[in-house]
């Protein structure tokens, strides 16, 4: 069990890594430097920089060193928790993102219970009732889920939420709370914005959760332990939702390692077109201004995220399924 | 057989199929015996030939695109009653009860046959409450008693564990435990030895004999290892292709087997007189495909003795050839037509 | 099928030994095309019980017979924009004519409304613009060779400001229809582009996962695992996003591909190392190793044909995620750039609800869009069940 625990942690620990390496190349990528780009911001406000006083810059910010000493350098000043600056805004990094982070976290967290809401009584339904008319219908209904891309269902809804109810559909919050500090009434406004948020960015995942939990549930209801539990005199519904739905659950919790991803990577896209004030939108902002360090942080911190969300489903599997906590070695 | 006494299940002229797109299994195709109280019936046949459909069926436990479609099982009950199993609807409360105080199960692969996220002791105590109507705390003392009843030593630590933590003779014992738990008066046993090695083998098939004379259940023996049917059986039944082909007291099999198919069962046992190094016979041929069954009687494209016009034209019934023991093959029926079966099954067609 | 005696199953079953032995034996060549042939007739035979299988075939066929005849099937030049014909939406076909068939659109008059400046388009009865099959139009090379004129449908003979819009136009006054045509070429070739270079990458480190095992299998499968779980779009939309906005149209087509090829690799480089890996334990891997054969030729004599169907069936599964994926990038402006015109690059001028409320037709094309990955999802799992059907 320590050793599962330990594997795992490892895992995590060089994902992360991976993480920050490919944050950074994305921040070296394109041609010129932050300080490039700095006297290109500064020139537009008016200020001119001299190649001396550039130069000045680029050593100041170790600019002029080798890309592994750069990147070692970035790295430590990620350690203190300082991301740099956000160019754009002439703000530090941290101070653009603020409440985003979380929000995003909030909408992908709600997306997933969504996703598994669904998912999970409609996978079991399909698989007990195998070739029913509800199964085709569920199949149906999760091929056409998996078919749009999440904008272009955002968009609908946009489309029909404007068009035929006459309600714009967006935002996580109504205009009047938006720059409200965080109290109640400002949560319960939340609350409100969500269901719909989370159904559009759940959706893609839902259907392919109803395929995964169907096909796991089918290959357990075909296990002799199945017959047994109703050799012993069972009833149906107890035999089903005690024994194969149950086992059938380790490895559907287990996609929440892809699910996470997945559904973070969909918020961006998602945000972009429902305007919603998560890391989404800004992120796409900075990457098209060549805001490099917000670009970056952004980018490592979804990254970390999914890897903390994925490292809890780990720990959850394991402390639901004996044979993960029992697994020598 | 047993006139003496009445028998405690009786299955006649039982056919389940599986409807599958491909075509239909006819996996139990008429298959009729009797199994009496107190008394082992080994059931013996090919792998693929029905044996566990038929265990299923029994029990009303079929899976899906499975149908008994004809035949009846009657269980006398305790109170003398019969019961018609094959019209209670396999979820009703009556045949859940059987299930679990009447007719226990066990399976060949001790391994599978436990949920792997339960443990051992919550499948035994699931039981146990269901049918005994006992509290948590009595159905658990239970468990643990009916444990050490089938020679698990600590049960009242390995009632806590799961199956993948206990070896496979302890396993197939816990499972023994499960289906015995509610004390049932008939025990399925579905090749409960098969995947186990040699001396556990040995070790299951004594607890079961002794289980019998504590118990005085009737036991059902399905295997394909006639070395098991030797040890174990008083009555055989010899199945092909989800029919009875012969069945008699395991003496009468065992020495004068009739059908050419019984024959070359018995001939494709390894024995220890065999001289070595000589080819084993085997029965030539393999077993047809389930969706293309031979018209007629489903031995003839192997047998020895296939007589062309007759075999594949017609089945032969299920006709007594001795006091105890009957034959479907139409090597017999000339005899049985000059009048002297005294069979209970005849009326099959 | 249900028919015991169908011929169709006979060589599926196992023919019995001694049964084979009198027979003349068949030459060690001709029998193995016989297996072969006869493999891929069994996995036709389950396909095509496939229903929604069989419909998204024919739907794909359908796509891609378009994506080879853009120049035909679209009758106005997809780049060329007119200010006097901004946003127009989509006319209707009127198919007879005073009883008779004569297919003609009526013309229309546009105005800009002086108090919101938006340009107003009214029927004008007056003007009936006849619309023809096979009607000369702009000329082009069929595949790239075959000189034509003749486009599906056009308006022949007619002046130049009568022409026609059946699926509306954009901002700039351009054929949404035909710039549709287009985008459906460039989407479902890039698509294909990079499912072939993520079938590249996967089929290279599964199969040498697969093949060779041991540290180096653990190696790759740990990279794999730690890719799958780093939330791909914010990485892709950076690596697009550093594309340099100097470059062709040309290089981003080919960069693009690259980086949606990305995305798709592990989950092929899993299905070809689970290939490899049930197959290394069977026993003809096995004789042929003993038999002395090359490693090289073990691999593509006997393993690739094996499992051939499993990545056949991988690959179209993976393609609509492609799809998707060059689509939802160039919809946010960081794929394929104008004057490249994709499916994503059309859904642009649907971004906002303000265009959309005023001209919903900039969402059409999302319709090929979903049609096409419902197709693909359907043919993929059609292929799947057939290549494994206990899978
Ligand atoms: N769930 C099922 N679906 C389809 N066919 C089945 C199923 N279970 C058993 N069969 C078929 O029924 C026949 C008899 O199987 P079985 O009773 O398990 O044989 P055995 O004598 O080895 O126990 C076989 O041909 C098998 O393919
Ligand atoms: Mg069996």
């Amino acid at each position: 069990m320590i050793a599962y625990i330990i594997r795992r942690l490892i895992l995590a620990i060089l994902t992360i890594w991976a993480i920050t390496v490919l944050s950074f190349v994305i921040i070296q990528l394109p041609p010129g430097d932050y300080v490039t780009s700095y006297i290109a911001s500064m020139s537009a406000s008016g200020i001119g920089v001299t190649e001396a006083e550039a130069q000045a810059l680029r050593i100041q910010y170790g600019l002029d060193q080798p890309i592994y000493v750069q990147y070692l350098k970035w790295m430590g000043m990620i350690a203190q928790g300082r991301f740099g600056m956000a160019i754009e805004w002439g703000r530090p990094v941290m101070d653009v993102i603020g409440d985003r982070l979380t929000l995003t976290i909030v909408i992908s967290v709600a997306a997933i219970v969504f996703t598994w809401a669904l998912a999970l009584p409609i996978g079991i339904y399909s698989a007990v009732r195998r070739y029913s008319i509800g199964d085709y219908i569920a199949t149906l209904i999760g091929f056409i889920g998996l078919a749009i891309p999440g904008f272009m269902l955002a968009l609908i809804v946009m489309y029909v939420g404007f068009k035929y109810f006459n309600a714009s559909i967006g935002g996580l919050f109504s205009a009047e709370m938006a720059d409200a500090p965080w109290n109640w009434a400002k949560f319960v406004d939340l609350l409100k914005h969500l269901p719909v948020v989370a159904i559009v960015l759940g959706i893609g995942g839902t259907a392919q959760m109803i395929r995964i939990m169907r096909s796991n549930l089918l290959d357990e209801l075909r296990k002799p332990y199945v017959m047994t539990a109703r050799a012993r005199g069972l009833s149906e519904a107890r035999v089903i939702m005690k024994y194969p739905v149950r086992v059938a659950l380790n490895p559907f919790i287990s996609t929440l390692g892809y699910l996470f991803p997945y559904v973070v990577s969909g918020s961006i896209i998602v945000s972009m077109v429902l305007s919603l004030p998560t890391v989404g939108p800004l992120l796409l902002k900075a990457l098209i201004a060549q805001d490099l360090f917000l670009a970056g942080t952004i980018v490592l911190m979804l990254g970390v995220m999914t890897v903390v969300g994925t490292f809890i489903s780990d720990l959850l599997l394991m402390w639901i399924d004996p044979r993960i906590r029992f697994e020598k070695q | 057989m047993q006139s003496e006494q009445k028998p405690l299940l009786s299955v006649r002229n039982l056919k389940t199929y599986f409807f599958q797109d491909e075509g239909t299994v006819k996996a139990v195709d008429g298959a009729t015996f009797d199994v009496y109280p107190g008394k082992t019936l080994g059931i013996v046949g090919e792998s693929g030939c029905g044996k566990s459909v038929t265990a299923q069926s029994i029990l009303r436990i079929v899976d899906q695109p499975g149908r008994i479609v004809d035949g009846e099982i009657v269980l006398r009950g305790a109170d003398g009653n019969d019961v018609e199993l094959t019209r209670l609807h396999p979820d009703s409360r009556e045949m859940r009860d059987i299930r679990g105080t009447e007719i226990g199960l066990v399976f060949q692969e001790p391994m599978t046959s436990f949920s792997p996220v339960h443990t051992v002791g919550n499948q035994i105590v699931e039981a146990i409450r269901l049918h005994c109507g006992v509290n948590e705390r009595e159905a658990r003392i239970k468990a643990v008693e009916t444990l050490r009843q089938v020679g698990i030593p600590k049960p009242e630590r390995r009632i806590d564990e799961y199956a993948f933590e206990l070896s496979g003779g302890l396993r197939q014992r816990a499972m023994i435990a499960v289906a015995l738990s509610c004390n049932p008066r008939l025990l399925i046993a579905d090749e409960p030895t098969t995947a186990l090695d040699v001396t556990t083998q040995a070790q299951i098939l004594d607890l079961l004999r002794q289980l019998q004379e504590q118990r005085g259940m009737a036991i059902m023996l399905i295997t394909h290892n006639l070395g098991v049917i030797a040890e174990m059986a008083d009555d055989v039944v010899v199945m092909y292709l989800g029919r009875v082909v012969e069945q008699g007291p395991v003496d009468a099999i065992f020495h004068s087997p009739q059908h050419p198919y019984t024959r070359a069962l018995l001939r494709s046992i390894p024995s220890i007189e065999s001289t070595p190094r000589v080819e084993l016979p085997t029965i030539s041929g393999s077993i047809p495909h389930p969706y293309n069954r031979p018209s007629g009687c489903p031995f003839y494209p192997r047998c020895p003795e296939f007589i062309p016009g007759t075999c594949d034209q017609a089945e032969p019934a299920l006709r007594a050839v001795s006091e105890q023991q009957s034959v479907s093959c139409f090597l017999y029926q000339s005899q049985v037509s000059q009048g002297q079966g005294t069979k209970p099954s005849e009326g099959m067609a | 099928m249900a028919e015991t005696t169908s011929p169709n199953i006979g060589p599926a079953l196992p023919a019995s030994p001694r049964e084979m032995l009198p027979q003349e034996l068949p030459t060690s060549q001709a029998e193995e095309q016989i297996a072969v042939a006869t493999q891929w007739q069994l996995m036709w035979w389950r396909f095509r019980k496939h229903k929604l299988a069989m419909v998204g075939s024919v739907i794909l066929i359908l796509f891609y017979l378009v994506a080879l005849s853009v120049d035909f099937l679209s009758y106005a030049d997809p780049d060329a924009s007119e200010a006097q014909r901004s946003l127009m939406a989509p006319q209707s076909i009127h198919w007879t004519d005073n009883g008779r068939l004569s297919p003609y659109v009526y013309g229309l008059t546009g105005k800009r409304d002086p108090k919101t400046f938006k340009r107003v388009y009214t029927i004008d009865p007056e003007v009936k613009i006849p619309v023809r099959f096979f009607a000369k139009g702009f000329e082009y090379k069929w595949l790239g060779f075959i000189p034509s004129d003749i486009h599906l449908i056009g308006v022949e003979g007619a002046r130049a400001d009568e022409t026609l819009f059946i699926l509306g136009t954009d901002v700039q006054g351009r054929d949404l229809w035909s710039r549709l045509m287009y985008g459906t070429q460039t989407s479902l070739f890039i698509g294909l582009a990079s499912v072939a270079l993520s079938l590249f990458l996967g089929v290279v480190l599964g199969g040498i996962s697969g093949y060779y095992g041991g540290v180096i299998d653990t190696v790759i499968q740990r990279v794999i695992e730690i890719l799958r779980s780093i939330p791909t779009i914010p990485l892709w939309l950076g690596l697009a996003a550093a594309l340099p906005g100097s470059w062709s149209v040309q290089q981003v087509y080919f960069a693009i591909t690259i980086i949606i090829s990305l995305l798709g690799w592990t989950e092929l480089a899993r299905v070809v190392r689970g290939r490899f890996l049930s197959l290394r334990q069977e026993d003809f891997v096995m004789a042929a190793r003993l038999a002395g054969c090359s490693q090289m030729r073990i691999i593509f004599r006997h393993m690739v044909p094996s499992f051939l169907s499993h990545i056949i069936a991988a690959m179209t599964l993976a393609l609509p995620a492609m799809i998707i994926s060059e689509t939802s990038l160039s919809f946010l402006g960081l794929g394929l750039r104008p004057p490249a015109i994709s499916w994503g690059v059309l859904l642009q001028d649907a971004q906002s609800i303000q265009a959309l409320a005023i001209s919903p037709w900039l969402l059409i094309p999302s319709i090929p869009v979903v049609v096409a990955v419902l197709a693909f999802n359907f043919v993929g799992d059609g292929l799947r069940d057939a290549a494994d059907p206990y899978g």
